[in-house]
């Protein structure tokens, strides 16, 4: 009897088994920041058309090997590939998604926000700022009453978008910053405490009195963390929200960007939060297997038109039209074993 | 070999001829054993070559571009490819010594206690316990580090463990991992101290103390060198736990309670976001690491001979 049942058992996953590896599934890698939002759209879009997306959340630079080596159909990267790299592998790269970095901070005696600026806060990164008292906080606060509180930088420890983001808005701001640590997906930080991922530094900045550290905002909504009001570029102190990341990435110049390439940190305007960026897609422009390519091609094209609430509700800026047309045009480089344009709608 | 030396036995000649194949069938079994044996051991050897070779082929390229820098750079910094080993193996020796100045008398004391005070009906529930905390997982270890161990050290001693984690922390949870290990392997030795030995010293009035620091810890040196050791090699290589509390700044800081990082948790945190030059120098981290652990390995063999010599 009980080997009837194993039996049925087994013969039974066996189907199933078959039956998961005869659908159809759309293979890439990479980001791990635009993970949630990707498996959302990839959720939605089996529903409706019944090929799924098996997308390996392995880092930036995992997805770039992985295309590169041509295992997957896409990867994906949340620190764009510069024009000439891009050529020199023959890709073809464009942005997917936007989303906010934040500072945040944890400090006993202190509610609510504080005000920073990019100088600041580079350097406090870089430990020559030490005390929550600094004058040089101080007088971006002329109204919080900061205790004497030694201050606790928490950085990611792995390599990853985030840090690219983080270092290349500092970079931007501060020259110091640029010349002694300089921007990157993994870089030594002169002071401060290494967490994995952006959960443990939220658990790391909930945890310690003192700290300060920047997670993708969406992690920081859900751990309530205090958030830092930074001063940007109009030299307008801006609150980090879904408003100020729209409004940073309306300023974005794609059509002017060679290869898409363009980090959306410190863009000009009043509203604009200045630490803002988007995740990339890449693909080859010769490739071999068209029907996969053009299963890909569609999968980004149903997210483009119907993608945008789902993404906002967990948080992400949706590509604006315009950006996503550019995107569409693009497309026409990607072409078969024979020359035949792989997108044609 | 073995089917010679039944064929020039005289005994055997009186047998019957089935008897004697059967027998010489069972030497050439025997023959056949012993050269699988050795092939198996021999296979370790091989691929033990084979690890050191790959690591040394992989990491050939940093090296020869980095030369003495990569172990006289202050700094990891993958961005602009300054990479300094330095901080790493600092990390990794310092938390290991920590661990070990901890976790040795702990460990004597628990082993001492467990074969010459313990009253017997705790004697096999206390080892039972500290045997299980050996086959506790090191993720566990890092967790409990990072939610229950820093937290405290840093409500405790804000000025010290500002942010909790740190060298310090990260050598304190490596103690805990290796105590059961030494524990175990210390009371295995001690109890084969012979009972005469301490009934003879209890005899001529020695205090259980000196029973303890004159007859028995002598008596077992060796042995017990080798459970710090198997211990040690525990902890140069421990990955899990370490990153969670040691902080992973990739600067060179010479303290005992600051951030730093070791190479086990460095590699960790890099390897699968890592490509060219970068992985080639994890790749060489890694093989600093299999040196540290072989130098360690030597080190506690010449110590163990030298009191062999001593006191077998």
């Amino acid at each position: 009897m009980l080997k009837h049942v194993f039996a049925t058992l087994i013969s039974g996953s066996l189907v199933l088994g078959a039956a998961a590896q005869a659908q159809e599934a759309i293979t890439g890698a990479g980001a791990t920041f635009p993970y949630p939002v990707y498996s959302q759209w990839a959720d939605a879009y089996q529903d409706e058309s019944g090929i799924g997306l098996n997308y390996q959340a392995i880092g930036s630079g995992g997805g770039i090997q992985q295309i590169t080596a041509k295992t997957v159909t896409f990867g994906a990267s949340d620190a764009p590939m510069e024009k000439e790299e891009l050529d020199k592998n023959g890709l073809l790269q464009w942005p997917m998604v936007m989303g906010g970095v934040v500072a945040a901070f944890h400090v006993d005696g202190i509610d609510g926000s504080l005000n920073l600026d990019g100088p600041t806060l580079a350097d406090i990164y870089q430990g020559k700022i030490t005390s929550w008292n600094d004058p040089a906080i101080a007088e971006l606060n002329p109204d919080a009453d900061l205790p004497d509180t030694q201050i606790t930088p928490v950085y990611r420890a792995e390599g990853s978008g985030t840090n690219f983001l983080f270092t290349h808005y500092l970079s931007q701001v501060s020259q110091d910053f640029a010349d002694n640590v300089g921007e990157g997906k993994s870089v030594a930080w002169p002071t401060g405490v290494g967490a994995k991922a952006n959960a443990g530094v939220a658990s790391q900045i909930a945890n310690t009195n003192g700290a300060i550290g920047y997670v993708e905002f969406a992690y920081a909504a859900q751990n309530d963390l205090s958030l830092v009001h930074l001063k940007n570029k109009a030299g307008e102190v801006v609150e980090p929200n879904m408003d100020s990341f729209m409004a940073a990435a309306a300023n974005a110049d794609w059509q002017n960007a060679p290869g898409m390439y363009l980090v959306l940190t410190n863009q000009p305007g009043d509203e604009s939060w200045p630490i803002t960026g988007a995740s990339f897609i890449l693909m080859h422009k010769q490739v071999q297997d068209v029907d996969a390519a053009r299963q890909a091609l569609e999968f980004f094209d149903w997210a483009y038109t119907n993608g945008n609430d789902m993404a906002q509700e967990l948080d992400y800026v949706p590509m604006p039209e315009n950006v996503a047309d550019m995107v569409r045009d693009s497309w026409g480089e990607i072409k078969g074993p024979n020359g035949e344009v792989v997108w044609n709608q | 070999m073995a089917t010679n030396a039944i064929q020039t036995d005289s005994g055997l000649g009186r047998l019957s001829e089935a008897t004697r194949k059967r027998l010489q069938r069972k030497a050439r079994i025997d023959v056949l054993f012993e050269r699988t044996l050795f092939v198996f051991a021999f296979a370790v050897l091989l691929l033990l070559g084979a690890i050191i070779a790959s690591l040394i082929a992989s990491s050939w390229p940093a090296l020869q571009r980095f030369g003495l820098d990569f172990f006289t750079e202050n700094r990891w910094a993958a961005n602009v490819e300054i990479f300094g080993a330095l901080p790493a193996i600092y990390g990794t020796l310092l938390t290991s010594f920590i661990a070990i100045v901890i976790a040795v008398p702990v460990s004597f004391g628990i082993a001492i206690f467990l074969t010459e005070r313990c009253p017997g009906f705790l004697r096999q529930p206390l080892s039972t316990l500290i045997e299980l905390l050996a086959g506790i997982p090191s993720i566990i270890y890092g967790m409990w580090g990072m939610e229950v161990l820093a937290p405290l050290l840093r409500t405790w001693f804000p000025t010290v463990f500002p942010a909790g984690t740190g060298l310090a922390t990260a050598g304190i949870i490596l103690a805990v991992m290796i105590i059961p290990f030494i524990t175990a392997v210390s009371r295995d030795v001690i109890n084969t101290v012979p009972a005469v030995m301490r009934e003879s010293a209890y005899g001529l009035g020695c205090t259980t103390w000196e029973v303890a620091s004159q007859v028995i810890l002598p008596s077992v040196k060796t042995g017990l060198v080798g459970g710090v050791v198997l211990g040690l090699g525990r902890a140069l290589g421990e990955t899990m736990a370490v990153t969670f509390v040691i902080g992973n700044n990739l600067f060179l800081n010479t303290t005992l309670t600051g951030q730093g990082t070791s190479i086990a948790a460095l590699i960790a945190n890099q390897f699968s976001e890592s490509d060219g030059t970068q992985r080639s120098a994890l790749l060489a981290l890694g093989l600093i690491l299999f040196l540290i652990t072989f130098v360690v390995l030597a080190i506690a063999r010449y110590l163990l001979r030298n009191s062999t010599g001593r006191h077998a």
